[in-house]
């Protein structure tokens, strides 16, 4: 049974549509990513699970029960917001307590609760202080152990790394999975941070103007985008597109390689390179050039350091890729197609 | 060109001489400040116990008692006139009007600074403008009014009219503590189990504490203070306010009770002086909070 399951979920303020028709069930125990880029409606998606939007159609089921309508207190959920949400005026504990005296559990068996909900996140000693005198890797924690004291059924996640400077996100993002694999409890997780998704999300649901344009591992969103805006909004850099006059096709950066470097496996397509410039960034080099055949269309590759083939720039290379790593999408609406000949 | 070591010695020793400079003019005009404050308080209380002879002959030093101190003005004051019910008059009216304010500027500004109200912004410029117009205009159709209500020569008519002034004001005021206070802590503790009023009593309004003393401080100042519309509303010496009660009756015609009109006003400042010495922080806080949108 689907934890989480939405359908055809609708939100509109005003003229604009935020959330336009999505469908999405979430599994027992899964770290779903909803992921896409800022306005694109992961977030009122987030917000009308949590009940803090009501939806203006569609049907929201928790645990097979329809909650749309009911009020967040009715919903049995835990979220945690960007900015963490610490309530100022409390200490830690009265923050972690917070939930449970809403409950009215009494005092003895909250207390209790709040030294088990901190001692699963490392924070017994902090329990006495008040949130700005926390670290932002310890505000996080106190959120996280806020959210799951009452043993919630699902937990919802708002860009909650984002805060963080770039050196503590990893250890927040290792703490967070961490702790998330231990309970097993499901997680919906918005970001707009394609590493984060990536590396996170059992599955992950790229968003675009309200819609859900694929929903999938990380390997399937990656490696096989339903349409153009999945191929080019995840990977940095992004999938390189080139036109023919009936279809539109692309490849990854990295499985773009100069000609003898690449093992062949199976048959390679040749194309002309015309490289203009490079950088080197030390694991990888990026060159950044044109293709001859596709009116001269502007690409990317990315060749890992192991590469060290000397590649001078304004000169034309002979590249190729595999032809299984070419994917292919309708001219008109970019969705995936089936493989195609090549035309010249 | 490189700097010797004398060089920079002598620049540390101005910069040295600069800060001691510095250092001393604040000190200087603190104390002048302190002094100017305290001045008129230490006049007052040196001549409300004077006898009028010390008082009226010129030749005598007015800061210091050049006869016996005498307490005959403060028992003028406090028996052969309505002080003490002027002050309680005060102190009643202060605590309707804070109650009255509050319980309708805070929801006023919740709303104006939170639901998306198209028009929020500029209701509340509408509801400032409403400050703007003058007491002294208002004063003679507000007191028909409170005639065809009928209560005039009652505490009640101000206790009407002053939030007509206090409410624009303090919605204006706690629409900046509002805006201050991030939506994300009342969702939160919707999420965590409230409903909304409940997040806010919960959430919000603790953190809205120094709003709610900023707005009983004003509502307190103008009962004191307020002149025209205690005048105008009630004669009676029963019902009359600080403001009101201490001018008219410690002048009698020409006859300006000094003393006891000095007592009246210091008995009265040094507490507001000190309550507001408490909050001042938080007062400018206030203020400036509704000024820049938080």
């Amino acid at each position: 049974m689907a934890v989480v399951e939405v359908r055809g979920l609708r939100k509109e303020f005003g003229d604009v549509t935020a959330v336009d028709g999505v469908d999405l069930q979430s599994e027992e125990g899964e770290f779903l990513v909803l992921l896409g880029p800022s306005g694109c409606g992961k977030t009122t998606l987030l917000r009308m699970i949590a009940g803090l939007e009501q939806p203006t159609e569609g049907e929201i089921m928790l645990g097979g029960e329809d909650v749309s309508g009911l009020p967040p207190r009715a919903r049995r959920i835990a979220m945690v917001f960007q900015s963490y949400a610490l309530y100022p005026h409390m200490t830690v504990a009265n923050n972690i307590a917070f939930p449970l005296k809403a409950q009215g559990m009494d005092p003895e068996e909250r207390t209790k609760k709040v030294e088990w909900a901190a001692g699963l996140f490392g924070i017994e000693r902090l329990l006495q202080r008040r949130p700005r005198q926390l670290s932002g890797g310890e505000r996080q924690r106190v959120a996280l152990a806020r959210a799951l004291v009452r043993e919630p059924t699902v937990f919802l996640l708002d860009e909650p790394l984002s805060n963080l400077d770039a050196k503590l996100r990893a250890a927040a993002r290792d703490d967070l999975m961490e702790f998330q694999r231990r309970i097993g409890i499901t997680t919906i997780y918005v970001t707009h941070d394609q590493v984060e998704a990536m590396g996170m999300g059992d599955r992950i649901a790229v968003m675009n103007h309200g819609k859900v344009r694929q929903l999938g591992t990380p390997e399937e969103v990656y490696h096989h985008p339903a349409d153009v805006f999945v191929a080019q909004f995840l990977g940095s850099p992004p999938m390189n597109l080139l036109e023919t006059p009936t279809y539109v096709f692309g490849f990854r950066p990295e499985q773009f390689l100069p000609e003898g470097i690449a093992e062949s496996e199976g048959t390679r397509v040749p194309f002309t390179f015309h490289v203009n410039r490079i950088e080197y960034l030390g694991s990888e080099r990026y060159l950044y050039g044109y293709i001859r055949e596709y009116d001269e269309t502007r690409v990317i590759a990315m060749l890992p350091a192991t590469v060290t083939l000397p590649i001078a720039i304004d000169q034309d290379h002979k590249f190729s890729v595999a032809k299984d790593q070419l994917r292919f999408f309708d001219f008109d609406d970019g969705h995936k197609i089936a493989q195609q000949t090549l035309m010249r | 060109m490189t700097w010797g070591d004398t060089d920079i010695q002598t620049l540390q020793r101005q910069a040295d001489r600069r800060r001691q400079w510095g250092r001393f003019g604040l000190y200087a005009g603190a104390i002048l400040f302190a002094f100017l404050a305290a001045f008129p308080f230490s006049w007052a209380l040196i001549s409300m116990f004077k006898q009028s002879n010390d008082l009226y002959v010129k030749e005598n030093n007015p800061f210091w008692f050049n006869e016996a101190p005498t307490l005959e003005h403060m028992r003028l004051l406090f028996l052969d006139t309505n002080y003490l019910t002027f002050i309680t008059n005060t102190i009643f009216v202060g605590l309707v009007v804070t109650a009255i304010t509050l319980l309708i500027a805070l929801p006023a500004a919740y709303a104006l600074a939170r639901l998306r109200l198209r028009w929020g912004e500029r209701l509340g410029i509408a509801i400032f403008l409403v400050y703007l117009i003058p007491p002294t205009l208002l004063f003679i159709p507000m007191t028909r009014v409170i005639t065809s209500l009928g209560l005039q020569e009652s505490l009640w008519s101000l206790i009407l009219v002053y939030p007509t002034i206090t409410i624009p004001i303090s919605a204006w005021l706690l629409m900046g503590f509002f805006k201050g206070i991030p939506m994300d802590l009342e969702e939160q503790a919707m999420v965590d189990g409230h409903s909304r009023i409940g997040a806010i009593a919960r959430v919000v309004l603790p953190l809205m504490f120094p709003g709610i003393i900023a707005v009983t401080v004003f509502a307190f100042t103008l009962a004191s203070h307020e002149f025209i519309y205690a005048l105008a509303f009630n004669k009676s010496s029963a019902v009359k306010t600080i403001a009101t009660g201490v001018p008219t009756e410690l002048i009698r015609g020409d006859v300006f009770f000094w003393q006891s009109l000095q007592g009246a006003v210091i008995l009265i400042a040094i507490p507001i002086a000190l309550i507001f010495n408490a909050f001042l922080d938080r007062f400018i806080k206030g203020f400036t909070m509704g000024a820049v949108k938080g």
